[in-house]
């Protein structure tokens, strides 16, 4: 790892100040992508702007519309939360898969969407849930936040600080975990409204990240079943390919994830 | 004898500092005005070095030195060597290319070392490293070993031609082709032994200080054979004499083979030691273990096997081409031809056995003995092929297997080896029973109406181990000899300390070469420390490799133990004025037979050490040493059947059961043993499932890391049941046979042969992915 200037903010406003004096910056929340990263020479942040300890951003509520996710709420802390429970606990399922253990009770939802990593599970609830990413600035929603591989609508110095969810019908997430990292192969998220809108979101699967796979949206839309999918034709076309699986097999298991997600959301 | 004597599931005692973290390991070890070194590594797979320039990172906080690959030549330090010498079918030596420890002039695989920056910390080195300038001149590189001996492939090496280190055969070419001329059926398989790499937990590290006033060398290091580093180092490598170099291989964590070799980071840090005045330390981080320990395996085979009309194997014809990587490491010629192809016959009677095999280089890290080193790759081949053969001959995979059994011992294979002992029916019986494989059809019946793919697969596999005789190695090739040492000092006060050349980095040899001590003795394990690692210490021993270290090394210390109880009797009969031959030794005290007369034995000791009262003519003192060289190999051998399902819609394979009858002759400590047992079949299913070493065509390795090559984790596992059926080994006094490998040689084709049952056909290579099953199943 190479020098680093360690700050832990207080609030939003003074890490949003810091990152402006650093040269070259980076929000550290749960560190676990920026810091492995650091540790192999891979990133050389000026400045390192610790936003985990800020109490504003952590914790699990919900709204008049749904849920409300802080940004700096672990993948544990969501797991185990009771109101996410009650009113998507699709979303705790998803939340439990992620990474083992240690990962679970250091990363946190904001820094895996910032991030976005093509095969991190965050995103496909995000956006087949059609949350709204609430930021020190602006709302961004789900089709507009996920822009590419570790791309996202973020600006310089912009900080989520919570995720919007809406309330649901019924959502589901299964996931194939890649076999040495544990990432998701292919997973993916399936949701329902109260009106009967359908969105699904595959992770792991595209050269372009979290993607939505419309063909089995209007399979589900017109019946809500996993036999709905079994006549879907998913393309190999833009999938990842590579030694754990190719695009053709990737494709397969956007079918079989889909399937095995609406028999989770019941 | 006694509750910690041999048979006694004793609990471990080196599991208190390891569990507690107290642990003495060679990064652990920090000496007054250590350097820390940082290397500088190839990122092509094969490239001409056009320069170095190392003047910026000189100039750079706390950089002590920067040494080039030219500079080690220039000392004359010596290249690295294979240590086993093979020759082809014509008759030529191998041949061997040149490898310098750190490149002058060419690199030939991806993360060689070309250079090494030697600064105050470890991260000035590093960031001092970043600041070196090699220029390279890439060429052409090949990493398959096919793709190698193509004509107008690359070239490796100007003394191989072609790529090719050896062309070597062993048994009846002849006889082999009279066979199949008679053969009522011929059975084809093609298959690929995937490449592994080991990673033990520990990474490689050493530490050398060099005495100035002395001018004399300490390395610490990783090893799990310290004397035979000494060894090599000093004679081969001139960077010091023997009686001027002292090997230290403290606690090790883990070596599977991959530490038993004598590597170019050890050699550069002895020789910069030198050089700088000043200790230097290095220790490999996990890229480095994936870039540079020697790999394991990698080996495409053709095999052919005829049967009569019985369903009697007549003959065995095999042809493997073995990559070797870009270099020859330490014992990589041995592996995929007397390791490997003299258990071609395996556990059956085979009248008649031909194989030859074409040594390769290509530009990837070099390959060397992996656990089981040659035998998984020689079990893998016969068990997939008896399985492949029961399902083209349509009989039961295991009573094709009992039909061909080899039943009586001693037994002469046509290749070499000669089976002292055995009973392969004793074990697939066993085997059989744990898994009920007579309810198997009912059980995929009934799996088959609920939409899942059954299957079961046997594996019985035979190894070579307690490696091994002096003699018969030696006729073969070996640069050295593969007996054991032991040394017995029982103290004054009746305490006893065992210098084992044996080196144990995850063995138990601490506990279970105590129980040794316990068995002989009747004392508790407490009073025996067992010493081991340190060539200032202990006497010449060869270390720990090929699950020899209680065949070789267990009688070394009996053997020394039956001069120390020849002495302590006489010491102890004379002080209790009887005869000798009329003294037993029972918990500890040397007893009169018959009588109630007897003295304990730190009353003996001290007797010997005090010298007042000793037989006319006796020495004073209390400590025996043996050399022990085996009369042949031992031959542990099992059968492992696994029952697995395969869910058809993503090709993931789950363990419905997975039983393991071994026969490793007599047990010292079961709990030991089935731990032993435990981690091979974690390393066998790994390889077949999981693991593997992937290289593109460039020779860029694109697994080398944990985030792409697959580690077995313990979900991936099943709970294994694990039992042992016993003959005892004749060749040697304990009986023993070794079970250091026995999983890791046995698991692989039990479970590809379980899983290619269930899909119903055989086109299936290791590691048996859910992605390549799924293409197996659904084309």
């Amino acid at each position: 790892m190479y020098e680093t200037n360690y700050h832990r903010a207080s609030s939003v406003d003074e890490a949003a100040t810091l990152f402006a004096k650093g040269k070259e910056a980076k929000y550290l929340s749960g560190g676990q992508t920026l810091l492995p990263v650091m540790k192999q020479r891979l990133a050389s942040p000026s400045d390192v702007i610790d936003l985990a300890r800020i109490k504003d951003l952590v914790g699990c509520s919900g709204t008049t519309s749904g849920i409300q996710i802080k940004a700096a709420t672990t993948h544990y802390e969501v797991s185990q939360d009771a109101t996410v429970r009650k009113a998507i606990p699709a979303l705790c399922h998803l939340a439990s898969l992620i990474g083992d253990p240690a990962v679970r009770h250091r990363g946190t939802i904001g820094g895996s969407l910032a991030n976005n990593d093509p095969a991190a599970d965050y995103p496909a609830a995000v956006l087949a849930l059609n949350a709204t990413v609430k930021t020190n600035k602006r709302t961004i929603s789900a089709d507009d936040f996920f822009q590419g591989l570790f791309t996202t609508a973020l600006e310089d110095g912009e900080i989520i600080t919570a995720v919007d969810f809406p309330v649901i019908d019924k959502a589901g997430y299964a996931k194939f975990p890649h076999p040495a990292s544990r990432f998701a192969l292919t997973g993916v998220f399936v949701a329902r409204t109260h009106g009967g809108d359908v969105r699904v979101a595959a992770t792991g699967a595209s050269q372009s990240g979290v993607m939505r796979v419309g063909g089995i949206e209007a399979a589900l839309k017109a019946n809500w079943s996993a036999n709905a999918i079994d006549s879907v034709k998913v393309s190999a076309d833009g999938l990842l390919s590579d030694i754990h699986g190719s695009s053709d097999y990737r494709a397969n298991l956007i079918k079989v994830m889909a399937q095995r997600a609406v028999q989770a959301a019941g | 004898m006694g509750v910690e004597g041999i048979g006694a599931s004793v609990v471990r005692k080196e599991d208190r500092r390891f569990i507690t973290g107290k642990g003495r390991y060679v990064d652990d070890i920090k000496l007054l005005g250590m350097t820390h070194a940082h290397f500088i590594r190839s990122p092509h797979a094969h490239a001409k070095i056009k320069g170095i320039d190392g003047s910026a990172a000189m100039k750079m906080p706390g950089v002590v030195a920067v040494l080039t690959g030219q500079e080690i030549v220039d000392d004359k330090i010596g290249n690295l060597i294979c240590g086993w010498a093979i020759t082809s079918k014509d008759g030529t030596p191998m041949k061997m290319g040149a490898w310098p420890a750190m490149a002058p002039e060419t690199v030939r695989f991806v993360g060689q070392a070309v250079a090494v920056v030697l600064a105050e910390t470890k991260n000035q080195a590093r960031d001092a490293a970043e600041a070196v300038v090699v220029n390279y001149e890439e060429l052409p590189a090949v990493a398959d070993v096919k793709a190698a001996i193509k004509p107008g492939a690359p070239q490796l090496h100007p003394e191989a031609p072609g790529n090719v280190i050896y062309d070597w055969h062993i048994g009846d070419d002849a006889a082999v082709k009279a066979a199949f001329a008679k053969a009522a059926n011929v059975v084809n398989l093609d298959l690929t032994n995937n490449r592994l790499v080991p990673n033990a937990m520990e990474p490689r590290a050493a530490i050398a200080d060099y005495d100035t006033a002395e001018e004399h060398f300490t390395l610490y290091t990783t090893s799990q054979n310290p004397h035979v580093a000494r060894l090599v180092l000093s004679a081969f490598y001139n960077v010091a004499p023997e009686h001027k170099l002292r090997v230290i291989a403290p606690d090790v964590g883990g070596g599977f083979g991959s530490k038993i070799y004598i590597y170019p980071e050890e050699m550069v840090a002895l020789w910069a030691s030198k050089k700088v005045g000043r200790p230097v330390k290095w220790t490999g981080d996990r890229t480095e273990a994936f870039l540079t320990d020697a790999h394991g395996r990698d080996h495409v085979t053709h095999a052919e096997m005829a049967f009569d009309k019985d369903n009697k194997i007549l003959g065995l014809r095999v042809k493997t081409h073995a990559n070797f990587g870009a270099y020859m490491s330490l014992f990589s010629s041995a592996v995929p031809t007397y390791l490997y192809a003299t258990l071609l016959s395996g556990q059956y009677v085979i009248p008649a056995i031909y194989a030859e095999v074409l040594a390769v280089y290509t530009n990837t890290t070099p390959v060397d003995a992996y656990r089981g080193a040659g035998r998984p790759e020689a079990s893998y081949l016969l068990e997939r092929m008896m399985e492949t053969a029961a399902r083209q001959l349509k009989v039961d995979p295991a009573e094709l297997r009992k039909k061909n059994f080899i039943t009586t011992f001693p037994y002469q294979t046509p290749v070499i080896m000669a089976y002292d002992a055995g009973d392969f029916n004793a074990s697939i019986d066993a085997a059989m029973k744990a898994i009920d494989y007579a309810g198997f059809a009912a059980r995929k019946a009934k799996a088959k109406a609920d939409g899942k793919l059954r299957g079961i697969g046997v594996s019985c596999y035979i190894e070579a181990c307690g490696i091994a005789p002096s003699k018969a190695v030696g006729s073969l090739g070996a640069g050295v000899g593969l007996w054991e040492s032991a040394e017995i000092r029982v103290n004054p006060v009746g305490t006893i300390e065992v210098l084992t050349g044996s080196h144990s980095h995850g063995q138990s040899h601490e506990t279970t070469f105590a129980q040794l001590i316990a068995e002989r003795l009747g004392v508790p394990i407490s009073q025996v420390s067992i010493v081991h690692g340190d060539t200032d210490k202990v006497q010449f021993g060869m270390g720990t490799y090929g699950s020899r270290s209680i065949a070789v090394g267990g009688t070394a210390i009996i053997k020394a133990m039956e001069k120390i109880e020849s002495k302590a009797k006489k010491i102890a009969a004379h002080a209790l004025e009887a005869s000798e031959n009329d003294i037993v030794i029972e918990n500890g005290e040397f007893k009169v037979t018959g009588t109630d007369k007897s003295i304990a034995l730190p009353m003996v000791a001290l007797a010997a050490y005090t010298a007042h009262n000793l037989p006319d003519g006796m020495e004073p003192g209390l400590k025996e040493t043996a050399f022990y060289d085996p009369t042949n190999f031992t031959f542990p051998a099992g059968a492992y059947i696994c029952e697995v399902e395969v869910d058809a819609s993503t090709g993931k394979t789950s363990f419905v059961n997975f039983v393991a009858a071994d026969d490793f002759g007599r047990l010292i400590n079961p709990m030991v043993v089935e731990g032993q047992v435990h981690g091979g079949l974690a390393q066998g299913i790994g390889q077949a499932l999981l693991e593997h070493a992937v290289y593109n065509e460039n020779g860029q390795p694109i697994t080398a890391s944990f985030m792409d090559y697959t580690m077995p984790r313990a979900d991936d596992l099943p709970s294994f049941k694990v039992q042992h059926t016993t003959t005892l080994c004749p060749s040697n006094p304990l009986g023993v046979k070794g079970c250091g490998e026995a999983g890791a040689i046995g698991a692989s084709a039990a479970v590809i042969n379980a899983i290619t049952d269930a899909i119903g056909h055989n086109k299936l290579e290791m590691p048996a992915t859910p992605d390549r099953v799924w293409h197996a199943i659904h084309g």
